[in-house]
């Protein structure tokens, strides 16, 4: 389905995730954000470019391995995306919600 | 003579010994089966056990009783693999060559990887039920429980046999009912994901049974540390859950075995191409059952499906010929919800469990995604499946080892 962020139409599925990367930039993370009610920092953008560089080199994404990726460790990244951090940052960074494996 | 080594004698390199015994040719081939237990545990008993409804004597065989007479069964910790000279070098200081390897040493819990999970509350307010030790020391523990707050917890996916914690909870609640003093036990069902289960119409059905059986569930919950003093479960977000009882299912892992070897991820666990089951580093080893990173669940009976198929693909392999890509994450499992009912799921990788009747469309006997009583006779039934029929590696009839989309209400 489609949605207007920031102005844009964008193809999103039913959880609101992008469903093209391509179709994302920055005034549509902004807007994201805005909806989880963040406000991004520097801090938050470094750890939203290191996730999308870990889903275009197709790493599988984990609270754990983020926890280990020496950008932030998981006391941070709570508090940069709290509650839910993994889904509410993955969504903001354009990208697709982690399958957390059966 | 080559020789083909399989690492590991539970379930899945039990099940590939026997295939491979009658299919290769015994003048060409020796096969060698790697273990450092005397013993077979059927792992889905120790569901049961703290619940007294399986003893350890359902539980336990002896390894040696299901391997077959034409592979040599080698007792022995397995110190590493050097892939690149195709040898095994074992703690003892010995050494194994291979033409092909199969790795097979499953997964297990690490409890050490929390932090203060394994303190001094472990064994005896802070369980686990997946191994036989925590499972007997629970079952003691629930013998004369008075009540409480009973918290069934997940650390960390993936975990082996995914739906196990929440029929513990399933089974708990029943068990208090029988035992009268259900007023007295609050049951609360912690997971790291969203909901009670990966795969939305499941989910949804889970959710409906835990809301029956007056279980709550929180979900999100991402453990930083249990707290021995306070009795409390901590999340990174600060969310604190206390507890009476803590039954959790520490992060699991790939034998250390894989990390000294150099070939696992940060979880020990091989890298493996999901449709073949051949490792992706080396051509002559594969990979199946726990112990790989397949995106399948952790189960036996997926372990059963695997073998199937990569029998197939050994046979290929050895003949130079071009390996089938044919494994597609077939699971079938069924979940104990007490009070002996059960439901059966039935997915791959691409299929989520649905309803419908299985094995035959429309027939049955057995209900998908739905309560029935036959389904629990089929769970009961599984363990002497498992024992006669499973690790013998014979066909289940009327089940295939890639999923059948007929008889189930996909829309
Ligand atoms: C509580 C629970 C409930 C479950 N319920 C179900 C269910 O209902 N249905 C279902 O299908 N599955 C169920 N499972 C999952 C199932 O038991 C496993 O998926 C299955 O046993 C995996 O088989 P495997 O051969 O990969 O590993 P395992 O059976 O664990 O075998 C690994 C073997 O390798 C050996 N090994 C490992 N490292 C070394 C080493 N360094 N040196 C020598 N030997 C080594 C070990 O001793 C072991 O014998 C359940 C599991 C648990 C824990």
């Amino acid at each position: 389905m489609e949605k207007i962020i920031a102005g844009k139409s964008v193809a999103v599925n039913e959880e609101g995730y992008l469903t093209d990367f391509k179709q994302w930039d920055e005034s549509i993370a902004k807007e994201l954000a805005a909806e989880a009610e963040i406000s991004l920092t520097p801090r938050h953008w470094e750890v939203l470019t290191y996730l999308q560089t870990e889903f275009k080199n197709e790493v599988p994404l984990s609270i754990r391995k983020i926890g280990k990726s020496g950008v932030v460790d998981i006391k941070e990244f709570y508090q940069l995306f709290p509650k839910a951090p993994l889904k509410t940052a993955t969504k903001i960074a354009g990208i697709p919600k982690p399958a957390s494996c059966i | 003579m080559k020789h083909l080594v399989i690492l590991g004698a539970g379930t899945a390199g039990t099940m590939m010994a026997n295939h491979l015994s009658h299919q290769l040719e015994k003048n060409d081939w020796k096969i060698s089966i790697v273990d450092e237990r005397k013993e077979h545990h059927y792992q889905p008993g120790y569901l049961f056990l703290p619940f007294d409804i399986y003893s350890p004597s359902d539980i336990i065989k002896s390894i040696d009783e299901f391997i077959p007479k034409n592979a040599e069964l080698i007792r022995g910790s397995i110190n590493k693999i050097a892939p690149k000279e195709n040898k095994v070098h074992m703690e003892d200081g010995s050494e194994l060559n291979y033409d092909v390897l199969i790795i097979a040493t499953g997964a297990k819990i690490a409890p050490e990887e929390t932090e203060g999970m394994k303190g001094i509350e472990w064994q005896k307010s802070v369980f686990d039920f997946y191994t036989f030790e925590g499972s007997l020391a629970l079952r003691n523990k629930l013998r004369d429980w008075q009540g409480g707050k009973l918290v069934v917890h997940i650390t960390e996916m993936p975990i082996k046999c995914p739906v196990a914690p929440l029929e513990f909870a399933f089974l708990a609640d029943s068990f208090f009912k029988h035992k009268h003093m259900r007023d007295k036990v609050e049951i609360t069902y912690v997971t790291p994901l969203s909901g009670a289960f990966t795969k939305p119409k499941a989910t949804e059905a889970l959710e409906h049974l835990l809301k029956e059986k007056n279980i709550n569930i929180e979900s999100d919950f991402a453990i930083e540390h249990v707290n021995n003093e306070n009795k409390t479960i901590v999340d990174y977000g600060g969310r604190v859950i206390p507890f009476d009882i803590l039954v959790t299912v520490p992060t699991n892992k790939g034998d250390e075995m894989i990390e000294r070897s150099g070939m696992g991820d940060d979880l020990n666990y091989v890298p493996t191409h999901k449709a073949t089951l051949q490792s992706k580093e080396y051509a002559n080893i594969f990979v199946l059952g726990d112990a790989s990173n397949i995106p399948a669940s952790k189960a036996g009976s997926v372990a059963h499906f695997e073998a199937e198929i990569l029998t197939d693909n050994i046979l290929h392999y050895i003949n130079g010929e071009p390996l089938k890509e044919e494994f597609d994450g077939h699971a079938n499992c069924f979940i104990e919800t007490g009070n002996g009912k059960a439901l059966l799921i039935d997915f791959n990788y691409t299929h989520e469990p649905v309803e419908g009747s299985f094995p035959f469309a429309g027939i049955g006997p057995l209900r998908l995604l739905k309560e029935s009583r036959m389904n629990h006779m089929g769970k009961l039934a599984f363990r002497w499946i498992y024992w006669n029929v499973l690790l013998k590696g014979t066909h289940i009839p009327f089940v295939s080892a890639t999923m059948s989309e007929s008889g189930k209400h996909y829309n």
